[in-house]
């Protein structure tokens, strides 16, 4: 099981550490797919390690994905329009979500 | 009907709420109702009369609780007996014939249906007094006619000497009224009842004697001073007749003043418990009747003179009554209480219709004053005709109403030859200032030419009137001729039974009084034989007291009310400099003192607030740095908050950890935003 979780915790710790160190969107939305399934392993292995007669874990992680999926399309949505206004999708350049 | 006397008051009542609330505008039908509940009280009346003739005087009492406490209980009932069928009578009677006065009197008033509702107020409450068995509800019912008489003299109070008046009956009463309060309470106090038999069965068993019982006969008595116009609170009654006239017929001649009469009468047993009440009040009447009638010898204005001799005649009666106190305190039953009843209800038909026919002959010349009237027999023969019947009766002539009653006071002052002396006076003094009164309006040549033209016979509705008092005048007196074995006295005196039997001495020395005062009168005034000028003019300190009403006015003027205004002028001297100063002085300081306290508002105060919001700004300032706009920032401080509530829960400083952390960040985030300030941020692409 704990080579499951550290898996995980690895996964997790490259998504965050894309998600804060890259400059291009479309970059910080891959970290942030990989954050997820970090998060997704973890679901299926606690289903499998610690309830294995129930579905809940596995059963989540498919909403996950799904909801994944969507949060990706606002996501690139979002990346699109900055680049349609910007002419650029660096987010050290977009700093408006200010005072 | 007799069980359901209580409802005789009721009938007026309905009336006054039926003509304020609803036909006020209907001047004919105001007076309407108003007659026709009068008429059915006087039906009513004689229901009760008949009842109470069939019971031999036998009296009757109902009552309910009203107010209930521990020290006392306060009721309403009545209390029928023959005084009371009497009076429910007397006032009907009088009531009726002055409303119906009333319609050719106040001809064209502009206030007519208030005038009828106030009469009918009135009516209510003297009705309610007649009936009350308890002292309680006689001093509503007390005030209640106080009331409406002081409406009724003011009633025509665009006349500043009316609602003068008006306000001098209502003062002067209250005076009196005091002192009743006063009386009621020592009743409270020390018999704990106020119903008219539980009282006088504890004065009768001794449980309130001496003393207080003299104290609480007195202090009522006082009411009916103030009420009956005694001396020395005399002085309103003159004056109440700037009222319409007939007004002062019912209230101020026949009812209202009689009242305190009656709670004399009706309270006889508690005043005749102390020898030294009875003597007050004897003595009282004495000399209100007395100075009364010397006043009314040498008055102009015809209302004055009926006026003082009511107020003359009242004092017949109370000094009759409490003569009768005195003479049970020595053991023995005189005529007084009879007489006084007796009188009470004889003067109340012959003063109401002298009264009304005084009302006659001012409505005929426009004038109170004598001087401008005489002759006027040849133009108002039925008013002349009553008039004389009205004054032959007051004055005593056989066999009219007054003959009979004031014999019976004369013989009530049997055993006090200064009493019998005085009365024979007044007696006289009577007759002679009735007939000058009689001569000077009536007989020889008219004296104002102009108005003795212009006068007319008034109307039916009031020379009908006259003729129904006339009527009254003459044999009301009959119900207790001597020969009757006195039926009028056993009737409202179920005591002990006074048998007099006549009294033939008596009635020759009082007719010859009363001729010679006629006769004085018609040597002076009709044949002229003798100047009155002469007499004035010899007599003049004694026709200057008499003229001047004794100098009362004047004398109650220097000294109660210039030195009341006196008093007042100083307290408003020192209102306006020191009280007002020292208002001022306050004011002035509060102002200055307000000015230092607005310095330290403005320095102190505002400083504190706008330095907390300065430093909040200040810090602001700093602050705001941390939000940089930068996506990935932000996601660092989430991470290591995420960061710091994980050590927090294993190793608990991840607070401080945090808090370190977010003043480094905010420190580094400035650092960046100043660095990076040379770098242009993208402008939004607007046509995109």
């Amino acid at each position: 099981m704990l080579q499951y979780l550290a898996l995980a915790a690895i996964l997790f710790t490259i998504g965050v550490f894309g998600v804060l160190t890259r400059r291009n969107a479309v970059g910080i939305l891959m970290s942030l797919e990989l954050m997820f399934n970090a998060a997704n392993i973890n679901l299926v292995v606690f289903n499998r390690y610690i309830g294995p007669d129930n579905l809940v874990g596995q059963i989540f992680a498919l909403f996950v994905v799904v909801v994944a999926a969507a949060e990706a399309v606002v996501g690139l949505a979002i990346v699109l329009l900055l680049y349609r206004n910007w002419r650029g999708i660096d987010v050290d350049h977009i700093n408006i979500m200010k005072w | 009907m007799l069980e359901h006397a209580y409802f005789i008051p009721f009938y007026p009542l309905i009336a006054f709420i039926v003509i304020v609330f609803f036909t006020r505008w209907k001047e004919k039908l105001s007076a309407g109702i108003a007659i026709s509940m009068i008429i059915m009280a006087f039906v009513h009346s004689v229901f009760v009369l008949i009842a109470m003739l069939g019971r031999h005087g036998q009296p009757l009492e109902m009552s309910m609780p009203f107010l209930e406490h521990p020290t006392i209980t306060l009721e309403l009932g009545m209390w029928i007996d023959g005084l009371t069928a009497v009076m429910l009578m007397v006032v009907t009677i009088v009531s009726g014939c002055v409303h119906v006065y009333s319609l050719g009197y106040m001809h064209n008033d502009p206030r007519w249906s208030r005038y009828f509702s106030y009469l009918c107020l009135f009516t209510f409450s003297m009705l309610g007094l007649v009936i009350a068995n308890n002292f309680f509800m006689i001093f509503i019912f007390w005030e209640l006619v106080g009331l409406t008489s002081y409406l009724l003299i003011g009633f025509w109070f665009e006349k500043k000497s009316a609602s003068d008046a008006g306000k001098k009956a209502f003062i002067t009463t209250r005076i009196g009224d005091l002192g009743f309060i006063v009386g009621l309470l020592i009743l409270t106090f020390y018999v704990g009842t106020l119903n008219y038999q539980e009282v006088f069965a504890k004065v009768n068993s001794g449980a309130l004697s001496g003393g207080l019982l003299a104290a609480a006969g007195i202090f009522i008595f006082c009411g009916a001073v103030g009420k009956s116009a005694q001396f020395p609170l005399h002085v309103w009654l003159p004056d109440a007749m700037e009222g319409p006239t007939p007004v002062s017929a019912l209230i101020h001649a026949a009812t209202m003043v009689a009242a305190g009469v009656y709670l004399v009468a009706r309270g006889m047993t508690l005043f005749a418990g102390s020898e030294t009440a009875s003597m007050v009040i004897a003595v009282i009447g004495l000399i209100t009747s007395f100075m009364a009638a010397t006043i009314a010898l040498t008055q102009n204005d015809i209302k004055r003179v009926l006026a003082y001799s009511t107020v003359s005649q009242l004092g017949y009666m109370i000094m009759a009554l409490g003569l009768y106190g005195v003479d049970l305190a020595h053991g023995h039953h005189s005529a007084g209480y009879v007489a006084g009843t007796f009188h009470l209800m004889t003067h109340a038909f012959f003063k109401a219709l002298l009264f009304l026919g005084a009302g006659s002959v001012i409505h005929a010349v426009h004038t109170n004053d004598i001087n401008f009237m005489g002759g006027l027999s040849r133009k108002m023969k039925t008013t002349t005709i009553t008039f004389f019947i009205a004054s032959l009766s007051i004055a005593g002539i056989f066999p009219l109403s007054g003959f009979w009653s004031k014999d019976e006071i004369v013989a009530a002052t049997t055993g006090h030859p200064l009493f019998m002396i005085v009365t024979l006076l007044i007696a006289f003094m009577t007759a002679f200032y009735m007939f000058r009164l009689c001569f000077l309006t009536f007989t020889g040549e008219p004296r104002d030419r102009e108005r003795f033209e212009h006068a007319h016979e008034s109307p039916k509705s009031m020379t009908g009137s006259l003729s129904v008092l006339a009527f009254l005048a003459i044999f009301a007196g009959w119900v207790g001729l001597p020969w009757l074995h006195n039926g009028f006295s056993s009737f409202v005196f179920h005591d002990e039974v006074h048998h007099a039997g006549p009294n033939y001495i008596l009635m020759i020395v009082s007719t010859i009084v009363a001729v010679s005062g006629i006769g004085l009168a018609y040597l002076i005034y009709y044949k002229k034989a003798i100047s009155a000028d002469a007499i004035a003019s010899r007599f003049k300190l004694l026709y200057n007291i008499s003229y001047n009403k004794w100098y009362f006015d004047e004398i109650y003027d220097a000294i109660i009310i210039r030195p009341l205004m006196n008093s007042t002028k100083i307290l408003w001297w020192f209102d306006a400099n020191i009280i007002d100063g020292l208002v001022n002085l306050i004011g002035w300081l509060t102002v200055k003192w307000a000015a230092l306290k607005m310095l330290f508002d403005k320095y102190v105060i505002d400083g504190i607030v706008n330095g907390l919001g300065r430093i909040c700004m200040a810090g602001s300032w700093v602050i705001k740095f941390i939000q940089s706009g930068s996506l990935q920032f932000y996601t660092l401080i989430v991470m290591a908050g995420a960061i710091g509530i994980v050590l927090y829960r294993v190793t608990s400083i991840g607070f401080y950890f945090y808090l370190i952390g977010l003043v480094i960040v905010a420190l580094l985030s400035v650092v960046v935003k100043m660095t990076r300030s040379d770098r242009v941020d993208a402008e939004p692409n607007i046509e995109g």
